[in-house]
């Protein structure tokens, strides 16, 4: 919408984060070169300048770090719950005195608004850690018998989407039970885990406890079929996580996967229609649609569909699309090229298939990697862009005539991990949350996260839960 | 009674869909009596000859399983409670039948026998209580940091195959399906292989006790045979491994991950020595596990997936709540 | 001059007609809606935005001054701050309106003569608006009368509040009537909701429908002499109200908040709220106002801050 107002440029200050040249990997306390020596670079996506050159870590690195993993259990599953709990504690605290930092570095490194980091990622990473903290301690009454035990070296490979917030999801229940954990960063972002180790540092958590593995798939690989680690925990693809289901076969690793969805929003003709379209627009369009648990498929009742599009193009054309580190950018950068190129591919895919695209009018800057957001109507379930994750800012629009329709086509699908519903009928929000096979479902609301509410998915998104708790099963030795 | 009067065979057959099928293929094999004196003859008196499921029978399984999952999973748990009870009010009346198929099937002693149909008796009604408590259990109220309401609720996660135990042919059986159906998911059942008649006569016993077709289905026949294709299967959503070797295991845990099944591994000791240390107070496994054990909750919640709901509370008008 | 916009003529043709239409707008999730409020709260506006956000502001107060113990020689104080806010920069736009009590009015307009800034009156036994309707549409009539440029008048909540809503909307057609002058123009009229009184923002929404219908210029959030006044999430409502009705009759109306406004930072928040929610059509005086009276030293403070790089203090500006 063109405005007599414009906002002037706002950016938060860089110079709050100091980016070294170079890191290496955080093995038993101490940064250290690949055993080969190899490192790679990563750049930042909304320029494509290269922020930092990171250690590359080979199957050497992984053995080294869980065999340090492997030696810091003994003694960190010894401690009394109450002094792990400190030391978690610490990291919280730590984290929120240096949570700017971490917000500006992790805009930087994953394109993300800094308006995301500061008031989403960050305040729900120490929250994360406060949260478990407190359970240390109080294990004997989670309800896994008397005195659950960990389970060893937990094999932790995370995604770009949310790297510190996800790192949290894993380290914190995995350190709160007395586990040790190997962590795997995205090749794309690493450095908010490097900059973690550094507060595991700061806190005084003893060596080898936390240990973080910058690299690439195959050391990820490496990880999980580490014949020494008792517990994998894996958030990313579908496809990667059959992969490591396959790997672990036979073994009596534990394993938790938090993998793809294809979220359903679904609206209905009594619903609140401008907190529906501002629920719409946060399920697709935070974190660039970059969200596993993103609502990509908008489910609208007829009688309002018309309606409801206008008013979702209107706040669409609102958006503001840019230099992530302005605290008014809405969208921020696409990740990487490669995950550009999916979304890319994935709309062409959509409009060779007869699908209707419609993209908010924002000027695309000329550097780094950028989507403008986007929508597709004339969708059918048997559309690509119905089915397969897009991971991107784009919504594909379905309709719907009864709730029992609605339900059907929600549940439609090789995934189950997050749903929408809208209306203020209260009755039929409990009736249709019921019928949803969806891990996450949001009445009048979306994309909200909290330490104490489970997080996973039913069908192909997954088993296992993260967060409240039953995210503390996953590193208990429970059966 | 007299000793000259011809006794009447039963045919044992598969359940399937609340209906009893011999198997489509056609096939039977032969089930032996175990017993000690058998045992070191290396031949056991024919008991009977069971059908041989196919693959075949197994896809009619699951499409049964898979039509009877909304009426089951949505049937009160107060209700599910009730037909669980209701299993073990039938299998009381029936016995001194099981009582006897299980001697012949394990070797066991009369006594020996009545105690594990005992046994087995009881775990009905074990599992027939927590029907209606598991929810609260391991659901609940999550204090989120917002003007949210958000509840989690477990919900079965499906069809489910199990793979029963090859040793404790009704007790472990039973051991295994009620905690599966207790939940609201259904089963497809592999009996074991050797010693299927107590399972295939337990489907007598479901098809009297108002439990709706297609909750339980019994195939008998060659474990791998029949798990693998179950394992593979797109339309199945978790498996129980426990009467699963460890290579079949194995193999079974990579098909399942085409579509990432839900699996119960067979039960096997941790390799790292401190944690078997640990563990030296429980029950040491027979057949994989000890069935006289107590069952605690395990093989409840392994077939529960966590549903979380938010919905917005706020307050009670515009100036906020007056509390 | 338009009643009832005839797309919803029949929405008004009984009470019960007009509760059908009212309750079967839209309901408001509460905390959605407080939400996006908030989320647009959190806009940074720096250096030109703000400098243009600032004089706007300004531009937009109707500097109010409703006290028992006001006097003309008050109300003459209050008028000349509103044609020359700051005395030391010319280049200070002046405010939108003075807004007084109907008693008040001639002096206002006489003080305002020639400059450009309005006298608003309050009227319709303002604030609590508990008087027979004769005694509200006299008030009306004294206060057009003596030069009120707007009436800013009060629903009757209790008649809103037990679902009489053809007597509110009755009751403001009736008000309409009287800012009629003899030469064919009309006094604009605000229709404050007493949004706080309201208590549900279904209540807030509704009211802004029934203003809109009954032929309200603007809509404004309330009287300021009660706990809850403007917030940014009952004017991000009433906002989607007038955007709706705009959209659906196209008809623009104007949205006051009032009450509770005090510094530079809220005032752009809310300014905020008009250009993202509906646009730069609203980015003017004469469809976007403040009742504010504290509001205006904030602002040219902030105004002072921004034009000499120096923070300014209380002394740097004139106390009325």
């Amino acid at each position: 919408m063109a405005s007599a107002f414009e906002y002037a440029p706002a950016p938060e200050s860089r110079s709050v984060v100091d980016i070294a040249p170079s890191y290496g990997l955080f093995i038993d306390g101490e940064f250290t070169d690949a055993a080969d020596g190899k490192v790679f670079k990563t750049v930042s996506p909304s320029s494509e300048e290269v922020l930092s050159e990171v250690a590359q870590a080979g199957a050497a690195d992984v053995d080294r770090a869980v065999k340090a993993a492997r030696k810091a259990f003994e003694k960190w599953s010894a401690l009394p719950g109450s002094e792990r709990a400190k030391y978690l504690f610490r990291i919280a605290r730590i984290i929120q005195e240096r949570s700017r930092e971490l917000a500006v570095l992790e805009t930087l490194d994953n394109g993300k608004p800094i308006k995301e980091t500061r008031d989403a990622d960050l305040p729900l990473v120490a929250a994360h850690f406060f949260y478990y903290a407190g359970w240390a301690d109080k294990l004997d009454h989670a309800g896994y018998g008397a005195n659950p035990r960990p389970l060893g070296v937990a094999g932790q490979v995370i995604p770009w989407n949310f790297p510190l917030l996800m790192l949290a999801w894993k380290i914190a229940p995995a350190l709160a039970t007395g586990n040790t954990v190997v962590l795997k960063p995205a090749e794309t972002t690493p450095l908010s885990a490097l900059f973690f180790a550094d507060i595991c540092r700061q806190a005084g958590l003893p060596k080898g406890v936390v240990n973080i593995l910058t690299g690439y798939g195959d050391a990820g690989a490496a990880l999980v079929q580490h014949p020494d680690v008792d517990k994998v925990a894996f958030t990313g693809s579908t496809a990667v996580g059959k992969a490591i289901a396959r790997q672990v076969a036979g073994t009596d690793k534990k394993v938790t996967l938090e993998l793809g969805g294809k979220g359903a929003n679904i609206v209905f003709d009594d619903a609140p229609i401008d907190q529906a379209v501002e629920g719409i627009v946060t399920g697709i369009f935070f974190n660039q649609g970059q969200v596993c648990c993103a609502g990509s498929r908008l489910l609208v009742q007829e009688s309002i569909q018309d309606e409801l599009l206008d008013s979702l193009k209107r706040r669409l054309s609102t958006l503001r699309l840019g230099d992530p580190l302005d605290k008014n950018t809405d969208i921020g950068a696409i990740n990487s090229q490669e995950q550009l190129s999916r979304i890319t591919a994935l709309v062409e895919t959509g409009e060779a298939e007869g699908a209707e695209r419609w993209s908010a009018p924002c000027d695309l800057p000329s550097s780094g990697y950028w989507f403008a957001p986007t929508l597709f109507t004339n969708v059918t379930q048997a559309h690509t862009i119905a089915r397969d994750e897009i991971f991107g800012p784009v919504l594909s629009v379905l309709s719907f005539r009864t709730p029992d329709e609605a339900v059907a086509k929600a549940n439609n699908s090789q995934y189950g991990l997050s749903a929408g519903i809208w209306t203020e009928k209260g009755s039929r929000i409990l009736a249709v949350a019921n019928k949803l096979r969806a891990g996450v479902v949001w009445a009048n609301t979306f994309n909200k996260f909290d330490p104490t509410s489970p997080f996973g998915g039913y069908k192909e998104s997954g088993f296992g839960r993260e967060g409240g708790r039953h995210g503390l099963e996953a590193y208990l030795d429970v059966r | 009674m007299s000793d000259n009067r011809l006794s009447v065979f039963k045919t044992y057959k598969l359940y399937v869909g609340g209906k009893f099928p011999r198997s489509e293929s056609g096939r039977v094999y032969e089930v032996t009596a175990k017993t000690s004196a058998a045992d070191a003859a290396g031949k056991g008196t024919w008991l009977a000859n069971a059908p041989q499921a196919s693959r075949k029978d197994a896809r009619d399984a699951v499409v049964a399983a898979r039509k009877a999952f909304g009426g089951w999973s949505g049937a009160t748990a107060y209700n599910r409670g009730q037909i669980l009870y209701r299993i073990a009010e039938m299998l009381e009346g029936r016995k001194h039948q099981f009582v006897r198929e299980v001697a012949d099937a394990e070797g066991l002693s009369k006594s020996k026998a009545a105690a594990v149909v005992d046994a087995a008796i009881d775990r009905w009604v074990w599992y027939a209580g927590w029907t209606d408590k598991i929810g609260q259990i391991v659901g609940g109220a999550n204090p989120v940091a917002g003007p949210f309401f958000n509840l989690s609720t477990p919900e079965p996660t499906g069809v489910v195959a199990v793979v029963a135990p090859q040793k404790s042919s009704f007790l472990g059986l039973v051991s295994v399906v009620a905690p599966v159906i207790a939940t609201g998911n259904t089963a497809v059942v592999i009996a074991s292989a050797d010693a299927p008649l107590p399972a295939l006569s337990l489907g007598e016993v479901l098809a009297t006790s108002d439990l709706p077709g297609g909750v339980v289905n019994i195939l008998s026949g060659k474990t791998a045979e029949l798990a693998a294709p179950l394992a593979s299967h797109q339309d199945v959503n978790a498996i129980d491994l426990t009467g699963a070797d460890a290579d079949l295991a194995k193999e079974l845990e990579i098909a399942a991950a085409d579509n990432l099944k839900r699996v119960l591994r067979p039960p096997v000791s941790r390799h790292h020595p401190e944690k078997e240390a640990q563990s030296s107070d429980r029950p040491q496994a027979v057949d994989g596990d000890d069935w006289s054990a107590d069952p605690g909750t395990h093989r409840l919640t392994a077939f529960l997936e966590t549903k979380t709901v938010w919905h917005p509370t706020g307050a009670l008008g515009v100036s906020g709540s007056s509390y | 001059m338009p009643t009832t916009a005839p797309a919803f003529s029949d929405a008004t043709a009984s009470d019960g007609a007009l509760r059908r239409f009212l309750h079967g707008l839209p309901g408001v999730d509460a905390v959605g809606l407080e939400a996006r409020a908030a989320s647009l709260g959190t806009r940074s506006i720096k250096t030109t935005a703000k400098a243009y956000a600032i004089d706007l502001a300004i531009s937009m107060i109707d500097l109010t001054t409703l006290e028992g113990a006001d006097t003309p020689g008050k109300v003459r104080a209050l008028a000349a701050k509103a044609v020359n806010p700051d005395p030391t920069d010319r280049t200070t736009p002046h405010t939108a309106a003075v807004c007084v009590y109907p008693d008040m009015a001639a002096t206002a307009a006489a003080a305002l003569a020639g400059s450009g800034v309005k006298v608003a009156s309050v009227a319709t036994a303002f604030p609590a608006g508990r008087a027979a309707l004769d005694v509200k549409l006299a008030d009306v009539r004294d206060a057009v009368a003596a030069g009120a440029d707007e009436i800013d008048m009060v629903i009757d909540r209790g008649a809103f509040l037990s679902g009489h809503y053809l007597k509110v909307y009755e009751e403001i057609l009736a008000v309409k009537a009287e800012c009629a002058r003899a030469d064919g123009t009309d006094a604009r009229l605000k229709v404050i909701f007493e949004t706080g009184e309201l208590s549900t923002y279904d209540n807030i929404r509704r009211a802004s429908w029934l203003g809109m219908l009954a032929g309200a210029d603007f809509i404004k959030t309330s009287t300021g002499k009660v706990g809850t006044n403007a917030t940014p999430a009952n004017t991000l409502l009433m906002l989607e109200a007038v955007r709706d009705f705009r959209e659906q009759t196209g008809v623009q109306i104007g949205v006051k908040p009032a009450g509770g406004i005090r510094t530079s930072k809220d005032a752009i928040k809310f300014l905020v709220l008009v250009n993202e929610t509906v646009g730069e059509d609203w980015l003017d005086n004469h469809w976007f106002r403040f009742g504010a009276s504290s509001l205006l030293n904030d602002l040219l403070m902030q105004r002072q801050k921004l034009s000499t790089g120096r923070y300014s203090g209380p002394d740097y500006v004139t106390v009325d």
